[in-house]
């Protein structure tokens, strides 16, 4: 062992069960800075956007809707009918235009193809007055959609201001405000609806008119007022019961400590820390704000007559089911699929970002 | 001699519940001068927390202050309107807590809550308060303080977490700091990282801290003027050699009983037998006299006074009015 050097690495013969000594030499500077890598840092926005997109069904559905919001918002500039407007060929009304089946023309439409003039085709057929069908059925989940996304914008709005004062100040407040909450929750809320259109029809005449909210029409403005007073309820609860659990953590406290006002802790620091839950459950109130609108609309309290919704194509469709069959199945897929891909999308959303189903 | 910077006088807080009303805090004296570290040492539900809490009127709901005045540079901040204390809270007075890992909002960053601290009672700029919150880290000792404004309380281990509760409590630069149970949940290095900090920021920003532990080793390194509690009571004050050497409340001795000492090693440790009094039917006489082996007659019925045993130390406890009297008994005998 005279020729042993203790800074010398010996040679590996092959074969040899010996270590490999060059695996011992002290790490460089670059290689440990390899391991120095740390996790980019993320915010809780970016990582519920990336599981959301992992999931299959939320993608699916937030295709399907972006795909029914373009062509709602296009189909009207290019199709050439009104929702309310019976097809006339060169000025002239023509009998034959009425009940038309999917893609056929009526015979004054036929003579003018003939003649060498453009005729924008029908889409879905006509309906019993002559109008165009695919039009009023875009129309009508306009006018779904919208109601669907103003009434949880009410529902969220109500409820979140509510929930939020009942659950921070607490106490008496709370129980008082509660209490309100549980009368509304026990009425019926279908009768509910109904009583209020029909009053509220009554109520607001002719008061409208002149103003902006004319264009909304007596109607829709009442299911605004029927969602708005009735569906806020939940929402207050939910807001309610997530400022409760959150307003006793420490934080929230430390907030106080440094002389934060309500107002400030509420909105900074209890609010954001339940946003994910509550817009949620908001998204899952379009779905059901639909649902009701179609169901109101069905049973004809829902919007104005030559203004179309889902609902009132479907039940004006009721009458001539057997015959034109095809006149049911465009509203009604309609609402499946809108009322469908928003459950599935809430759902994505929720899974994605509920903390409590992290895993 | 100057005025106290904060004067506690016979401060009672109370929490009504269905079951009753619940005495945390049953007329507490005392004073802090600028510069001093005071210690408020106690068993669970003493009364120490609620203490703070009452300092800075951020008693949980219904928890309210019930008695007593609370003088800080003179003003009584227990009857100020709402506004002017939360410009106290934070800017003159701050709290830091307990438990480093829920104290800070896990949906912002590090540096946005530092600058929150910074900007609700300055009238500094994003800018501003940003090399505020940089300066902060950095005087708390926080490693590479540019990154860590950006990163979530998440990505922070405890003891720095502790660190950025520090320097959101000091960013305004307070007279006081209320430190309640600042290294509880912490390992004993980082412990004794933070106390060491707190000691030197002491030094360097001149302000006053109150240190409310159940650790009697911190107690011992840090403070100027300790206060025992019990049941929301002071049983016994005094400055540490005199509370650690000389004991003179039965509670003190038997604190001082259960600690494990590094000399002695098979001997068993006294714990303090029976457990805490029930708040809810707080007894007659001295509050600790079920526990007490001395307890005499007149524990059980007459709650004792504070007695100064000499000019640092004072003891709320019978048995020194008994030996006080033998004592000049004694000699007068003699």
């Amino acid at each position: 062992m005279s020729d042993y050097h203790p800074d010398q690495i010996p040679q590996k013969k092959p074969f040899s069960l010996q270590l490999d000594v060059s695996k011992f030499e002290p790490a460089t500077a670059a290689e440990k800075e390899q391991h120095d890598i740390m996790r980019e840092s993320t915010t809780f926005f970016k990582d519920g956007m990336r599981r959301l997109f992992k999931n299959p069904l939320a993608v699916l559905s937030i295709v399907i809707l972006v795909l029914l919001i373009i062509t709602i918002v296009v189909a009207p500039m290019v199709v050439p009918y009104g929702y309310s407007e019976v097809i006339r060929v060169n000025g002239q009304r023509d009998r034959s235009v009425t009940n038309l089946r999917p893609f056929t023309y009526s015979q004054l439409e036929q003579q003018a193809i003939d003649e060498g003039q453009q005729v924008f085709p029908h889409i879905f057929g006509t309906d019993e007055l002559g109008r165009d069908y695919f039009i009023r059925v875009v129309f009508g989940a306009r006018v779904s959609l919208a109601v669907g996304f103003f009434a949880s914008m009410i529902v969220l709005v109500i409820g979140l201001l509510y929930g939020s004062i009942s659950g921070y100040v607490g106490g008496k407040t709370d129980i008082a405000m509660m209490r309100i909450v549980d009368v509304i929750y026990s009425l019926p809320d279908t009768l509910m609806v109904i009583m209020l259109s029909v009053v509220l029809d009554q109520v607001l005449g002719d008061s409208l008119k002149g103003t902006i909210l004319a264009s909304i029409g007596n109607n829709m403005l009442s299911l605004f007022v029927v969602f708005g007073v009735l569906y806020w309820v939940g929402m207050a609860r939910l807001v309610r019961g997530q400022i409760l659990s959150i307003k006793n953590n420490e934080y929230v406290l430390a907030a106080r400590a440094l002389g934060a006002g309500a107002g400030r802790i509420i909105r900074k620091h209890i609010l954001p820390n339940c946003m994910s839950v509550i817009f949620i459950s908001a998204a899952l109130q379009i779905p059901s704000a639909i649902f009701t609108e179609s169901f109101l609309s069905f049973i004809g309290l829902g919007v104005q007559a030559p203004m179309p919704s889902l609902g009132s194509l479907a039940n004006l469709a009721r009458g001539g089911m057997q015959v034109y069959p095809y006149k049911m199945l465009f509203p009604a897929l309609g609402i499946c699929l809108i009322v469908l891909s928003f459950n599935l999308l809430g759902d994505g959303l929720r899974d994605a970002f509920d903390p409590k189903l992290r895993r | 001699m100057s005025q106290p910077l904060l004067q506690v006088k016979n401060l009672h807080t109370m929490f009504p519940t269905e079951s009753g009303e619940v005495r945390a805090v049953n007329g507490i004296n005392f004073s802090l001068e600028r510069g001093k570290v005071l210690g408020i040492v106690g068993e669970s539900g003493s009364g120490k927390s609620v203490t703070a809490y009452s300092i800075l009127r951020i008693l949980d709901n219904p928890g309210r202050i019930t008695q007593g005045e609370i003088l800080f540079e003179e003003t009584d901040i227990t009857k100020l309107p709402r506004n002017q204390m939360r410009q106290i809270r934070g800017s003159k007075i701050s709290i830091i807590f307990q438990d480093p890992m829920t104290s800070l909002n896990p949906v912002y960053t590090v540096g946005n809550q530092l600058m929150e601290a910074i900007r609700l009672h300055t009238s500094r700029n994003r800018q501003q308060a940003q090399e505020r919150a940089l300066e902060m880290l950095e005087l708390v000792g926080v490693n590479e303080p540019k990154k860590r404004l950006k990163q979530y309380p998440y990505q922070l281990s405890g003891g720095m977490r502790q660190r950025v509760m520090i320097a959101m409590a000091l960013a305004c630069e307070p007279d006081i700091l209320i430190a309640d149970e600042p290294t509880t949940a912490l390992d004993v290095t980082i412990q004794a990282q933070i106390l060491e900090l707190m000691q030197e920021l002491k030094n360097k920003l001149g302000m006053a801290i109150i240190m409310i532990t159940h650790d009697l080793g911190v107690i011992a390194e840090m403070c100027d003027e300790i206060i025992v509690m019990y049941a929301g009571r002071v049983c016994e004050r005094g400055t540490a050699d005199e509370i650690f050497y000389n004991p003179r409340h039965e509670y003190t001795k038997g604190l001082l009983r259960s600690i494990p000492k590094m000399t002695t090693t098979k001997e068993r440790l006294t714990p303090i037998g029976g457990s805490p009094v029930d708040l809810l039917n707080m007894p007659k006489g001295c509050a600790f006299a079920a526990r007490c082996d001395r307890a005499m007659k007149i524990c059980l019925t007459e709650q004792p006074e504070e007695i100064e045993i000499n000019p640092d130390h004072r003891a709320a406890c019978w048995v020194n009015v008994k030996e006080g009297a033998l004592a000049q008994g004694g000699q007068n005998n003699g």
